[in-house]
This record gives structure tokens, C-alpha cells and sequence, in this order.
């Protein structure tokens, strides 16, 4: 056990600290519309430019080859100075890792670097309306023609769709596979000819939704990651990412305890609310160092199958029990618009995407325990 | 940054799993549920060094850590070990007693009769005493894990100088260990459950199967996974003398109270009727899991802890 930083991440945390704290914008609009979109795209090009949008990367492609200890401590350093949101997120920390594994050099001198500087703006194309927690059920289809691939179909709940420049979907390629056979992870311009998409409001009301459809829409050979009929492999490192470490890192939720103490110490509290404020801590701090045990076992190769799933069910769980203790404390008030009341609305959708908890307890039962699946 | 148990400490646990497979079998419990002070068991454990695991070189002990108490005591949880185990281990570095597992050295309860009394050969008593006792005088009170075996204690007994740094050390160590024997109790229940699940038929299939059986249990596994990192990190704590260390036992203890009781819950749901008995093994574990989980303070108690170290106050 060694749970001390060396002297070069030390440097690294107090540089990002140093930066964060004359730099972080203070009340930025919510990036899940049109106007508070376009502010996000500001601090996302600052970041860039100063090096800190990608700081896991490396320096070719805008990053500073940070490991995965100094991502920790910049993500610790940016929710505690209060940072946004990221708009980029789904493109830096779910395409991208995929794009280093899978993509091709051609694919990732192409688009890491305009993903970096927030020129490409993606969203991730998989859910269909017929197709949620069944991701390997989906019918939208590529049909191969010369040079490239025809796309048809829906996607649907595309997180920030009605904002972004291009969509990673999963389409398929092979119109007798079934299941998760015979199914292309594709890269998409959003401006192909043939792709419309409408943007639709979410539980909070923000149009951070949108459902995209493909008529005819052709891209070529080149749009396909990781090979044709690999797309469910493919998707599912992309998916590791997302419930795990990479989408959330605990910096996340320490801030929000830390807020949510710093907004109980202001009032008289009663013996529940002083147990749930601890708990509040005590969950947050555990997901903090349950990721540290993580990463400590996967770079000694001791990796468990299906353990992002534990995240997931952690994170999100306690990212509703962390709102609803700050809209107790704050009771008649708690229904006026503001963070807590749109954190809370937010943190409703934690359960739910990236593969629903439901689903989740599946892996978990099933890789991790090995029930039988059916 | 290295997050987890060093080496040394994963060996240990290792082969003290080999000597506890045969040394401590459920039969061996039920052993101990008639009142057996299980002798062998302590004397396989003492030849393995487990009584004296903290106790310094010097003194006739391994001299570990508590990184190396955690992964130890872990393991006995899943094996049930019966008698006061955490209790002697963090006992020997107070007391001047053999570690040979001749010596089961128990903890002088506050509130009434005293832990595993009735089959302790001393109780040490954190104010500053430490008693021998006459085990075949006792008289045990009845209790649902018959293995705690409380009796009340008498004598006189001989003073012991102990500073308030030790007693605070014994203290955070009693509370830690105990939520690690709670983490090993609950992977020992988990095991027994999945085992039972993948196997036991109902309506043409696996129970296992069921969503039903298994999003309960995958839950109680989000609680016990996050629960043994604080655990370590709670002993880390203790090894370099944090200023930290009450929070971090405290949050270890809490936690793990916690995520076993709610393991034991589900545990004995996914079994149906074929758990609520005794002559099913999973008992034994079910009713260390509930005793232990208010021993060295209930969950609620280092909740409050944890809200006191972090400034949390009642008045505005």
C-alpha cells in the first residue's frame, strides 16, 4: 500500500489547481441547450488550448500523456473548482479510448485532434425505440454498396444529437446475422446527406435529447471502426468506459459532498440527517477509493470481469441518494429551479443510461458471480 | 500509488486459507456452539503465528502490520473461526501472554456479560486490567450465535500499564478487524448462496437464473466491494498513524456492518425455506454476521463518529 503521490504528480495536481482556480467560469447556463451549448464550446476551446481538455492523451493529439493517477487527480481538481459539465464527454472519454484501441492511424490522426479541440462534437448513436436495455436487438442497417455502406434506420435518445457534428453508432452490416452478430461500429457526419436529426426535451426540460434517422445516408469504408461485424466487441470496450472509471470519475461526487456539507453547516440538522450526511461522505469516499483498489488491480493485470458495472450501480445510486438528502435539507425550497433541483432530475437518468441498472445487476450476477444467464 | 494488500500479505492470507480449510470446518463451529473453546483449532492457529500477528519481533510475535491483520482476519471471518480472535489479536500487544493459541484472550464488555467469556482463558479490560479466567465456572448466557459463549466475569484481577495511545490503538484495531471477520463472514455467505443458486431447480430452472435472485445479491456485492477498500484504507491509516485514522475505521466499520448485515439478509432469502434451519450451514455465518455487526459499535454509532470527525454539528 502506497497511497502517497510522487513528486511529479504532485507538480502535475498543484499546476492543474493553480490553472483551474484563475480559469473555471462560474455559472455557465446548462450545456444541454442551443445558447448554453455554444458558451460550453468556449471553456471546452479554453481547456484545449491550455492543454487540459484531454489530459490522459498524448501530447501529439493535444494531451499531456498524463497516467491514469494524474487523470484522477485532475478530475479531483476541476469538480472541486467547480468546473462544467464537459459537452465533449462522449467524445473524449467514450469514443476516444475506442478510437485508441480499435481505430486505424489514419482514423485517429483524422479525428482525435478536431475531437480534442471541440471542432467534432459527437454523440453516441445506439439506442433505437425499439432497442434500450436490448441493445443487441437493434434493426437500424448498413447495407454495403460500392466504395462504402448505406445507412437506415433510428437512433434515439442520442444525448446532445441536436448539438454535435458526428455520431458513432452501431448499425448492421449483415442483414442474416441476429443478436450481437454481424453488427458495425460506424463514424458519422451528422451533415451526410440523408441523416436528419430532431431535438427533443429531456425529464428537466432541456432539449438534451434528440432522435437521429438515417435515409439512404452513405458513408464510406473508411466511417467503420474496428472492422465489419465487430461491432459488438467494439461497442462493448466503449461501454467499459462508460459505466466505469473513464465517464465518472469520483472527483464528481467528493464536490458534491463537499456542497452538500458545506450547505447542511448553514442550518440545525436532526439525528437523521446527521447519520445521512455521514453516510453521504462515506459513500462518496468509498467510490473514491474503490477506484484506486481498481486501477491499482488492472495495472497488475488483476482486472475482474464486469467490475465497471459495480461503478455504475455505485455512481449512480448515490448520486440520487446525494440529491434527495440536499432537497430534504433544503424541503419547501427544494422544488424552486436551481443546481439541486436540476442535479436531482439529472441524477434520475444515472440508473438509466449506459445500460440501465437492471442490466448492470445481469452483469454483475453473471460475470462476476457466475450465475447462469437463463 | 499502490492501492491493495502488499504481497506479503496476500501470502499470508493464502495459506492461512490452507490451514482453515481443514482446521476450521463448519463442524468445528458447531463445536463451539456446545461450548468447546476448540483447542486444536487455536493451536493450529498459533502455530501458524495468527495470536501474535501484531505483536512485535522482539516480543515473540510476526510483528505485521495491520494491512497483514485485515487480510488474516478476512480470511478467518470466512471460515466462522469461533472464539475471540480479533479480540486476542489485538490483545497480545498489551498483554504479556503466550501466543502459542494457548492463551484466547476476550475483551471485558461495558454493558453486561463479556464475548466468548465462557471460553477465554484471560479478559482484558481496556481500563487497565487483565484477568485469568476459570473457564468450567462460567456460566454462559443464552444468545442467538451460541459460539459467542458471553458469561460474566469475576476475580481479581492484575493491573496492566497501558498508556492512552495503546488504548486508542486497541480500540481502532478491534473496531477494524471486526469489519474485515464481517467482510469474510459475508464472501462466505455469498459462496455458500451462489453455489446453492446455480444448482437448486425451480419451475424447470436454475434459481440462479432468476432476476429475482440475482439483483438482490448483485446489490449486497456493490456493498461489500466498496466496503474492503475502506477497510484498507482504514488500516493504512493505522500504519502510518494518520491523523485520519478514527474517520477512516470508523467509515471501515459502519460499512461494513452494514453491507454484511444486508448480505446475510439476502443470503438466507435466496435460500427459501431450505436456509431457516440449523442443521444448513449458512446459520452459522448468518448469526456471527448479526452479532459482530453491533460489536465494536453498531453501524449507527460510527455513523455519528464519522459526522463528529467531519465537523457535521446538530445547531445551526
Amino acid at each position: 500500500m502506497d497511497l502517497r503521490e510522487t513528486e511529479a504528480e504532485q507538480a502535475f495536481r498543484a499546476e492543474a489547481r493553480a490553472w483551474l482556480s484563475a480559469n473555471v467560469p462560474q455559472g455557465l447556463p446548462s450545456g444541454d441547450t442551443t445558447e448554453g451549448f455554444a458558451l460550453h464550446l468556449e471553456w471546452e476551446k479554453k481547456l484545449f488550448d491550455a492543454r487540459w481538455a484531454v489530459v490522459s492523451w498524448p501530447e501529439e493529439y493535444g494531451g499531456r500523456g498524463a497516467s491514469v493517477w494524474e487523470w484522477i487527480a485532475f478530475e479531483e481538481e476541476y469538480y472541486r473548482a467547480g468546473g462544467p459539465q464537459r459537452v465533449t464527454q462522449n467524445g473524449i472519454f467514450l469514443l476516444a479510448p475506442t478510437l485508441f484501441e480499435f481505430g486505424t492511424q489514419e482514423q485517429q490522426d483524422t479525428l482525435l485532434p478536431r475531437m480534442a479541440n471541440a471542432q467534432d462534437l459527437w454523440c453516441q448513436g445506439w439506442s433505437e425505440p425499439g432497442s434500450g436495455s436490448d441493445l443487441a436487438s437493434l434493426k437500424s442497417r448498413a447495407d454495403k454498396v460500392e466504395g462504402g455502406w448505406k445507412l437506415n434506420g433510428q437512433k434515439t435518445w442520442t444525448t446532445r444529437g441536436a448539438f454535435c457534428t458526428h455520431l458513432f453508432g452501431l448499425f448492421r452490416s449483415d442483414p442474416a446475422s441476429e443478436r450481437h452478430h454481424g453488427l458495425t461500429y460506424f463514424l458519422v457526419p451528422l451533415d451526410t446527406a440523408g441523416v436528419t436529426v430532431r431535438g427533443f426535451a429531456r425529464l428537466d426540460g432541456d432539449e438534451g435529447f434528440a432522435e437521429v434517422f438515417f435515409d439512404d445516408a452513405f458513408v464510406p469504408d473508411s466511417a467503420v471502426l474496428g472492422g465489419v461485424g465487430k461491432g459488438w466487441s467494439v461497442a462493448m470496450a466503449t461501454t467499459g468506459s462508460e459505466r466505469g472509471l473513464t465517464l465518472r470519475s469520483p472527483g464528481r461526487y467528493t464536490a458534491t459532498v463537499d456542497r452538500l456539507l458545506t450547505m447542511a453547516r448553514g442550518q440545525a440538522l436532526d439525528d437523521t440527517d446527521v447519520q445521512r450526511l455521514a453516510q453521504a461522505w462515506m459513500d462518496a469516499e468509498s467510490y473514491r477509493l474503490f477506484t484506486l483498489q481498481q486501477v491499482t488491480n488492472e495495472q497488475a493485470g488483476r482486472g475482474r470481469p464486469g467490475e465497471s458495472s459495480l461503478n455504475k450501480l455505485l455512481w449512480s445510486e448515490m448520486d440520487i441518494r446525494l440529491h434527495e438528502l440536499a432537497l430534504d435539507l433544503l424541503g419547501p425550497e427544494a422544488e424552486l429551479e436551481g443546481p439541486w433541483s436540476k442535479g436531482f432530475q439529472f441524477s434520475l437518468s444515472g440508473p438509466i443510461y449506459a445500460g440501465t441498472n437492471e442490466v448492470q445487476r445481469n452483469i454483475v450476477s453473471e460475470r462476476l458471480l457466475g450465475l447462469p444467464r437463463k | 500509488m499502490y492501492f491493495g494488500l502488499t504481497d506479503d500479505a496476500l501470502a499470508l492470507r493464502e495459506g492461512l486459507r490452507e490451514v482453515l480449510e481443514t482446521a476450521c470446518t463448519p463442524a468445528v463451529i458447531r463445536a463451539a456452539w456446545d461450548g468447546d473453546p476448540c483447542e486444536q483449532l487455536w493451536k493450529d492457529l498459533g502455530s501458524f503465528g495468527v495470536p501474535g500477528l501484531l505483536l512485535a519481533e522482539e516480543r515473540g510475535g510476526l510483528g505485521l502490520d495491520e494491512l497483514a491483520f485485515v487480510a488474516a482476519v478476512e480470511e478467518c471471518g470466512y471460515h466462522g473461526v469461533p472464539g475471540p480472535l480479533v479480540e486476542t489479536l489485538v490483545s497480545m500487544p498489551l498483554a504479556s501472554l503466550p501466543v502459542d493459541g494457548s492463551a484466547r484472550v476476550t475483551v471485558l464488555s461495558d454493558h453486561g456479560p463479556t464475548p466468548y467469556a465462557a471460553v477465554s482463558t484471560h479478559v482484558l479490560d481496556p481500563a487497565g486490567s487483565l484477568y485469568e479466567l476459570t473457564p468450567e465456572t462460567a456460566e454462559v448466557v443464552g444468545t442467538v450465535d451460541r459460539s459467542r459463549q458471553l458469561a460474566g466475569v469475576e476475580g481479581d484481577p492484575l493491573p496492566l500499564d497501558l498508556s492512552d495511545e495503546d488504548v486508542a490503538r486497541f480500540e481502532r484495531r478491534g473496531a477494524l478487524g471486526t469489519a474485515a471477520f464481517l467482510l469474510g463472514l459475508a464472501r462466505r455467505q455469498l459462496d455458500i448462496t451462489v453455489a446453492y443458486v446455480k444448482t437448486r431447480q425451480q419451475f424447470g430452472a436454475a434459481i440462479g437464473s432468476f432476476q429475482a435472485i440475482k439483483h438482490p445479491l448483485a446489490d449486497a456485492v456493490v456493498g461489500t466491494e466498496f466496503a474492503w477498500p475502506a477497510v484498507l484504507r482504514a488500516a493504512q491509516a493505522l500504519v502510518d498513524g494518520d491523523r485520519d485514522s478514527d474517520l477512516y475505521v470508523s467509515m471501515a466499520k459502519a460499512l461494513a456492518s452494514d453491507a454484511a448485515y444486508r448480505m446475510s439478509r439476502v443470503c438466507l432469502q435466496a435460500h427459501g425455506a431450505m436456509g431457516y434451519t440449523v442443521e444448513y450451514d449458512l446459520h452459522l455465518f448468518a448469526k456471527r454476521t448479526w452479532a459482530l455487526s453491533k460489536d465494536w459499535g453498531t453501524a449507527s454509532d460510527h455513523r455519528e463518529l464519522v459526522a463528529e470527525l467531519l465537523g457535521i454539528r446538530r445547531d445551526a
